[in-house]
């Protein structure tokens, strides 16, 4: 029978108009209309989103979180990219 | 990539633990780590779904539509809080039907409280008030666990389980203001439920022995007892509103401790009903089995349907 399980999807919904479609969960569905029909019901109960996405989870690529460092570091280290790195002359407005 | 030695590797989750940095499922963590979760989170989600059966039962005969309407919404919604705890326990690399033989096999528990029999109407009003009451004490508490897939879902069922406190209590409100015979059937409700809801934070410090490293990782974040007295504390002034008695005659409030005192529990009874001895574990898991195995069929035609349908598009 575990062969024959049900595939595991992962859920997005989007909240509101304007607002990108963000994880909330997983479930298990048989395919693709029935997972958006199950995330309906175990996801928006109480009018939580507009909007629903569900992806297999077998597609999904994460990142290894011990390449992080090698990953992410790079950019810490990179303060010129902000804005309040840079000093301009006191009375210099709109900037 | 470094390879670390596995001392080294603890040290580093205990520091971020300690910082409070969340556990995200594919972050290493420490076997035990990931046992206790899995074994923690899977009886709270088999509780979910067992916690359904009392209540269940009086769908069909609420009292009126609202109450009605009522019941099924939160019968509905500990289903789907079952679901997100599966979701999360697969987080950890479990399975989740696994899981859920270990329920039928009887060899994973769920709350004690389930085993105990909904009998009349004030039962009902009474699980809201006292069991969902006792079971947002300790979730709320869970809302900051270190595991994040475990805190985040605990985030979304506290909100929708205080729903399932106030609907309780304003059932009892109004048998409580009604005849003297609605009255009475609150008390003996609360007469039977009181105990076993104390029972739900489940054994005295002193007596469980895997608390202390649950702190340590903060998976719990407050002891059995310090969350059962709070319990107590929130509870009393909420019957005194009600006009029913708690049943313990050594409750009374402690000036200097700034607590109410509380009889000691009885722990075999605790214990009796936890290994499978209480008035209703062999009808909770027999109506667990039995959806498992009549639902099998709906299961493999849907399976089936959908790979059929796969097969058709890309033919």
């Amino acid at each position: 029978m575990s062969n024959r399980e049900w595939p595991l999807w992962e859920v997005f919904i989007r909240s509101k108009q304007g607002l990108n479609h963000k994880h909330v969960g997983s479930l298990r569905a048989p395919d693709a209309t029935l997972a958006l029909e199950n995330a309906r019901d175990v996801y928006t109960r109480r009018s939580e989103g507009i909007s629903i996405w569900v992806v297999e989870s077998n597609y999904v690529h994460a990142s290894d979180p011990s390449d992080a460092d090698s990953l992410f570091e790079p950019s810490d280290t990179k303060v010129y990219r902000h804005p309040t790195f840079y000093d301009v002359p006191d009375g210099v407005k709109h900037m | 990539m470094k390879t670390l030695d596995l001392q080294e590797l603890e040290k580093r989750f205990q520091e971020k633990v300690d910082k409070e940095i969340k556990i995200e499922p594919n972050d290493w963590m420490p076997d035990e780590y990931r046992k206790t979760l899995i074994r923690q989170i899977s009886q709270h989600a088999h509780s979910e779904i067992v916690g359904m059966l009392p209540e269940g039962n009086w769908i069909t005969r609420a009292p009126n539509l609202r109450r009605k309407a009522v019941l099924l919404a939160k019968v509905q919604d500990e289903a789907g809080h079952g679901l997100y705890l599966y979701s999360s326990v697969e987080t950890l690399g479990a399975d989740r039907e696994a899981t859920m033989d270990d329920l039928h096999s009887g060899k994973a528990k769920y709350s004690s409280i389930f085993n105990y029999p909904a009998v009349t109407w004030a039962d009902i009003g009474t699980i809201g008030w006292l069991v969902d009451g006792a079971a947002i004490m300790n979730q709320v508490a869970l809302c900051r666990c270190s595991y994040g897939p475990y805190a985040r879902g605990m985030v979304k069922i506290c909100k929708e389980e205080s729903f399932h406190q106030r609907q309780g209590y304003e059932s009892l409100v109004t048998l409580c203001n009604g005849t003297p015979a609605q009255k009475a059937m609150a008390q003996d409700a609360m007469n039977r439920f009181w105990w076993p809801a104390l029972m739900m934070f489940g054994p005295s410090d002193a007596d469980s022995p895997h608390s202390a490293q649950s702190m340590k990782w903060k998976i719990k974040r407050f002891s059995n007892d310090e969350l059962r007295q709070s319990f107590v504390d929130a509870t009393v002034p909420q019957a005194e509103i009600l006009g029913l008695t708690i049943p313990d005659p050594n409750l009374k409030w402690n000036e200097e401790r700034g607590h109410y005192d509380f009889s000691p529990i009885n722990w075999d009874e605790f214990w009796q009903v936890v290994n499978g001895n209480g008035p209703c574990n062999k009808e909770r898991i027999d109506a667990r089995k039995k959806a498992k195995e009549n639902g099998m069929w709906v299961r493999e035609a849907a399976m089936a349907y959908a790979e059929k349908r796969a097969m058709k598009k890309t033919a």
